[in-house]
């Protein structure tokens, strides 16, 4: 089978040939691992962990090239007073905070709709309203850009039907921002209904029985059972749309490519910006280490809210 | 106490519901169909009012001068390659190093899965400008390799496959290995084979993650030809001199089409695929 039993000439005795086969077998037993790891660990050091750490190192340091020197804390330094970094974290922050409460309300109410046993043909909605999860983040934007357009968008057309005024969608620092949330609403709400579902699939219909003999009603019932069961899936969902948004890009690049009057400039579009526009690799570096801080920050302390509150 | 009464009463209290939902869906997909209405109509068509409902005869026409523009052809075979080889790449790197996670015992596994894990929570971001200069350094940027490459390692799909294979019984892996089967045959008899579902749920993941990647493709990649098809579709999008819509809109189309068959047509292991990525916090 193996190269293990050829070396076992006639010359070399019964015994140490066992000996040496085992000895073989035991190396291989303890080497098999990492040989089916390496092409992760290799992979994993090259493109993830060393870049990790780059980034760090790059963050403290300015020029570029074979004229990179260091600069200490100069770059975090000047994030603090670069009034274009707050207007993105504030954008960013604005949109966060409007969008994703948004779309995790509204992917609840769907997954209860659609998880309803007098609800019809279940399997058509939940189907149609995963769907806008499968478009890429790009075709997305570029389909809204022509949706929300002011004059001839279809989506101020259908404003005008039903009588109200026609907004200027993309043009608008407020509205550009609204119309980054509606996109990534329509993109996400479906997605998080269908994890929400399986949350809900996953409760013992016995508790809800056991509850209405106790007499709870629907209100209660849904307070007492299904969100508490539902709260790994809603911690999951809030923690991961947090983090997906604060990581923002590719809607806002596409949609508004950060304007009007960079309303929409995320963290990670002035990131991209810094590094790749102007090729300061040190500051798009400290930017995105604030930005990882923010994320795992916030992850951290969503965690510990909703983790401890009643288990 | 009329069981015939209180269904048909039943029916009744669903309707609602149900429309609500109808149109809830109706929302979701409605900007499909216009945009698939769109890509078969001339620019001059797309914005009318009231909207044309029914497909024109124009995605020829749109597709041949989006040929000419960014070199459709080329640009979806760059797509199709990137995500392809970068799909079996990372379904590899995941199987070997999740069953070695799942099934062996050995110094440093829980660190090793903790380190890996551990940059689930790292903004793609951070990555770009180092990995920019690292394909700079290599000579390796403007090629299929710079982006492929990074793309190999997805740490979530390592934690997929040991997670679904930690439940698989080594009884049957020991069956084989007493039968004198060596690892990789034990892995491709044996696990492959038990694997499957998970394997393509992952696989049409992997597939679309990649298919839609923009960030990375955008900064590694210069010239024209390497460009994939979201970075084609942005760059011709965001021209302002360009204002041929029905060209831009039949790319989009385009772009999106392929992943709609797919999940029509494989939606079980797509969702299973997307709630595996779900539960990976």
């Amino acid at each position: 089978m193996t190269a293990a039993a050829e070396p076992a000439a006639p010359s070399v005795p019964l015994a140490e040939e066992a000996r040496r086969t085992h000895r073989s077998a035991r190396w291989r037993r303890t080497a098999v691992p990492y040989l089916l790891l390496a092409p992760a660990l290799i992979t994993f050091g090259v493109f993830k962990a060393y870049p990790i750490l780059d980034s760090l190192l790059l963050s403290f340091t300015t020029g570029s090239g074979a004229a990179t020197r260091d600069a200490g804390l100069a770059n975090y330094r000047r994030l603090l007073d670069d009034p274009l970094f707050w207007t993105a974290l504030r954008n960013t922050a604005e949109i966060l905070v409007v969008q994703v409460p948004l779309m995790l309300g509204l992917a609840l109410l769907m997954a209860a709709g659609i998880n309803s046993v007098l609800v019809r043909w279940r399997a058509v909605w939940r189907l149609g309203v995963f769907m806008p999860a499968v478009t890429g983040l790009v075709a997305t934007g570029v389909m809204f850009a022509f949706l929300l357009n002011t004059e001839h968008g279809a989506v101020n057309w259908l404003l005008d039907a039903v009588g109200l005024p026609a907004v200027d969608w993309l043009g608008r620092p407020f509205w550009a921002r609204m119309s980054v949330v509606l996109v990534l609403t329509w993109h996400y709400t479906g997605y998080n209904a269908v994890i929400y579902l399986a949350g809900l699939q996953g409760i013992p219909k016995e508790l809800y029985e056991a509850a209405m003999v106790d007499g709870a009603g629907p209100v209660r019932r849904f307070t007492a059972i299904t969100v508490p069961a539902l709260r790994p899936v809603l911690l999951f969902t809030v923690v991961l749309s947090t983090i997906g948004t604060l990581q923002l890009f590719d809607e806002p690049y596409v949609l508004t490519g950060g304007g009007p009057d960079n309303a929409t400039l995320t963290v990670s579009m002035y990131l991209y910006q810094n590094g790749f526009r102007y090729f300061d690799f040190g500051y798009a570096s400290a930017v995105a280490y604030a930005l990882t801080l923010l994320v795992s920050v916030l992850g951290a302390v969503q965690m510990r809210l909703m983790g401890e509150r009643g288990t | 106490m009329n069981p015939d009464k209180s269904s048909h009463l039943k029916e009744l209290r669903g309707w609602p519901l149900t429309f609500l939902l109808a149109g809830v869906t109706g929302l979701s997909v409605g900007p499909f169909y216009w945009l698939v209405i769109a890509a078969t109509r001339k620019d001059t068509e797309i914005f009318d009012w009231p909207p044309k409902l029914l497909p024109g005869g124009d995605l020829g026409d749109n597709l041949d001068r989006l040929q000419r523009r960014i070199g459709l052809l080329r640009v979806v075979g760059n797509s199709l390659l990137v995500a392809g080889v970068q799909t079996v790449g990372a379904l590899v790197v995941a199987l070997l190093a999740g069953y070695a996670f799942a099934k062996f015992r050995f110094r440093g596994r829980t660190l090793l899965f903790a380190l890996l894990l551990s940059t689930l929570v790292v903004p793609e971001q951070v990555m770009l400008v180092p990995l920019f200069k690292m394909m700079t350094d290599l000579g390796l940027l403007d090629t299929y390799q710079a982006i492929i490459l990074p793309g190999l390692c997805v740490p979530f799909a390592v934690f997929l496959m040991r997670q679904s294979l930690t439940s698989l019984p080594d009884e049957l892996l020991d069956a084989a290995r007493v039968d004198g089967a060596g690892e990789l045959r034990v892995l491709w008899n044996v696990v492959v084979p038990v694997m499957r579902p998970v394997l393509a749920a992952l696989a049409i993941f992997l597939f679309l993650g990649s298919w839609n990647q923009f960030v990375w493709p955008l900064v590694a990649l210069r010239s024209p030809d390497m460009h994939t098809l979201p970075v084609a579709l942005a760059t011709l999008h965001g021209n302002q001199s360009t204002t041929d819509y029905g060209a831009i809109l039949s790319g989009t189309a385009l772009s999106t089409l392929p992943m709609m068959a797919l999940f029509l047509l494989l939606q079980r292991q797509f969702i299973s695929g997307l709630l595996a990525g779900a539960t990976k916090g």
